[in-house]
C-alpha cells in the first residue's frame, strides 16, 4: 500500500507548493528598506521650484510618501482615494513626482486635486533609486524617527488603505520619537 | 492576478506611446570602452524590475535605463562591481541578481537537485540488487546438464 501512497503524498506536497507558488503576485518585490532609515535627499518643491524638501524636514512626523506621476495609469486610479485619506488628518501625503515634466505634473493636480502636503520633483529619477522604486504608485509609511516602516507598491486602495496602512499609522502615532 | 488586469496589462503593452511622457534623457553610452565591457557584463546578472524577465541589458525600461546610467556613474567613480552590486541590493534587495547568493534561504535551490540525484541514484542501485537478490541461483541438475551439452554440440556442427 505504501508503494502507491508515497508518490502519491509527495505529488499532492508538490501541487500544494506549485498552488502557493502560483497565486503569488511576482510583481510585489519584498523591500530591503524595510526598518531602515529612509533615504536623505533634498528636492525642489513642485508648486514652488525655488524651495526645496527634505526627508529631514518631517522627522517627529509619521508621514507617508507617494511616489507618482501623471504618466502614471494606475496613479490615477489611486488619485481619487489619496484626497479623503489626506483629509482624515492620520499623517501628512509627501508626493515624490517621479520622473514627470513639471507642466504635465501641475496640470494633473489641477485638474484632479491636490491632496499632498507638498510634492518633490525627482526630475531623473535618482531619487527613486535610492528608495528602491520599481513601478509607480508605491507608498512609503516612515514614522517620527525617519524609519521606512512599510511599503505599498501599487495604488492604495481603500482596502489596503483600512487594512495595511491606516493601523499601521495610527500605531505608529502612538509611539514615541526615540525608537 | 486576474484575467482583466492580464488583458488590461497585454493592451497597455500594444501602446508604444505610453512610455513617451515619462521624461527621459537619452542614453548616452560611456566614451570609455571599459566601462562600457563592464556594464555590458555586469548588467546581464542583474534583473530590470520594471519588467521581471529581462535582465538589465536587455531592457528597454526607463528604469533601467536610469540604473545603467547609475552605473556608469559608479564605474567612472572608481566603484568595484562588488560596490556596484551591494549598493543595487540595499536598495532593490536580492531579487535583482539573477544568481542567486547562497544563504541559508535558497540551500534548497542550490543543494536541491544534487540531493533528487543522490536519493535517486539510491533508490536505483537499491532496486537494482532487490532484483537480483530475487533470481534464486539453481545449478542445473546432471540430466539437465547432458542436454545442454548434447545441443551446444548439434549447434556447434551445424554452423561448421
Amino acid at each position: 500500500m505504501l508503494k502507491y501512497l508515497l508518490p502519491l503524498g509527495l505529488f499532492l506536497v508538490l501541487v500544494v507548493f506549485l498552488a502557493i507558488g502560483l497565486s503569488r503576485d511576482p510583481h510585489e518585490v519584498p523591500s530591503a528598506l524595510i526598518n531602515k532609515p529612509a533615504p536623505t535627499f533634498r528636492l525642489p518643491q513642485l508648486k514652488e521650484p525655488t524651495r526645496t524638501f527634505s526627508a529631514e524636514d518631517m522627522k517627529g512626523k509619521v508621514w507617508l510618501l507617494n511616489v507618482w506621476a501623471s504618466w502614471c495609469i494606475a496613479c490615477r486610479e489611486e488619485h481619487e482615494y489619496l484626497g479623503g485619506y489626506a483629509k482624515s488628518g492620520v499623517a501628512p501625503i509627501i508626493g515624490l513626482n517621479y520622473k514627470d515634466r513639471p507642466e504635465d505634473a501641475l496640470a494633473w493636480l489641477g485638474e484632479l486635486g491636490d491632496p499632498y502636503q507638498l510634492s518633490a520633483v525627482d526630475l531623473d529619477g535618482r531619487v527613486a533609486i535610492d528608495y528602491g522604486v520599481y513601478g509607480a504608485p508605491e507608498t512609503y509609511v516612515i514614522d517620527k524617527s525617519g524609519t521606512i516602516r512599510h511599503k505599498h507598491v501599487g495604488p492604495v486602495m481603500p482596502d489596503v488603505w483600512s487594512q495595511e496602512i491606516l493601523p499601521l499609522v495610527q500605531k505608529l502615532n502612538r509611539e514615541g520619537t526615540t525608537r | 492576478m486576474t484575467r482583466s488586469s492580464l488583458l488590461a496589462l497585454f493592451l497597455l503593452c500594444l501602446i508604444p506611446s505610453f512610455a513617451t511622457a515619462q521624461v527621459q534623457e537619452e542614453e548616452r553610452p560611456s566614451d570609455d570602452p571599459v566601462i562600457e565591457a563592464r556594464l555590458a557584463k555586469l548588467s546581464k546578472e542583474l534583473r530590470c524590475l520594471q519588467c521581471q524577465n529581462q535582465t538589465l541589458a536587455d531592457s528597454p525600461a526607463g528604469l533601467a535605463a536610469d540604473l545603467r546610467r547609475e552605473i556608469r556613474v559608479q564605474m567612472k567613480a572608481g566603484k568595484s562591481d562588488q560596490e556596484i552590486v551591494a549598493f543595487l541590493t540595499q536598495r532593490y534587495g536580492d531579487f535583482i541578481l539573477y544568481k542567486p547568493r547562497v544563504t541559508f534561504t535558497t540551500y534548497l535551490l542550490w543543494f536541491g537537485p544534487f540531493v533528487l540525484l543522490l536519493g535517486g541514484l539510491y533508490v536505483l542501485f537499491r532496486y537494482i540488487r532487490q532484483r537480483r537478490d530475487s533470481i534464486p541461483e539453481k545449478p542445473l541438475s546432471a540430466d539437465e546438464r547432458r542436454r545442454a551439452e548434447e545441443l551446444l554440440a548439434a549447434s556447434g556442427k551445424g554452423a561448421a
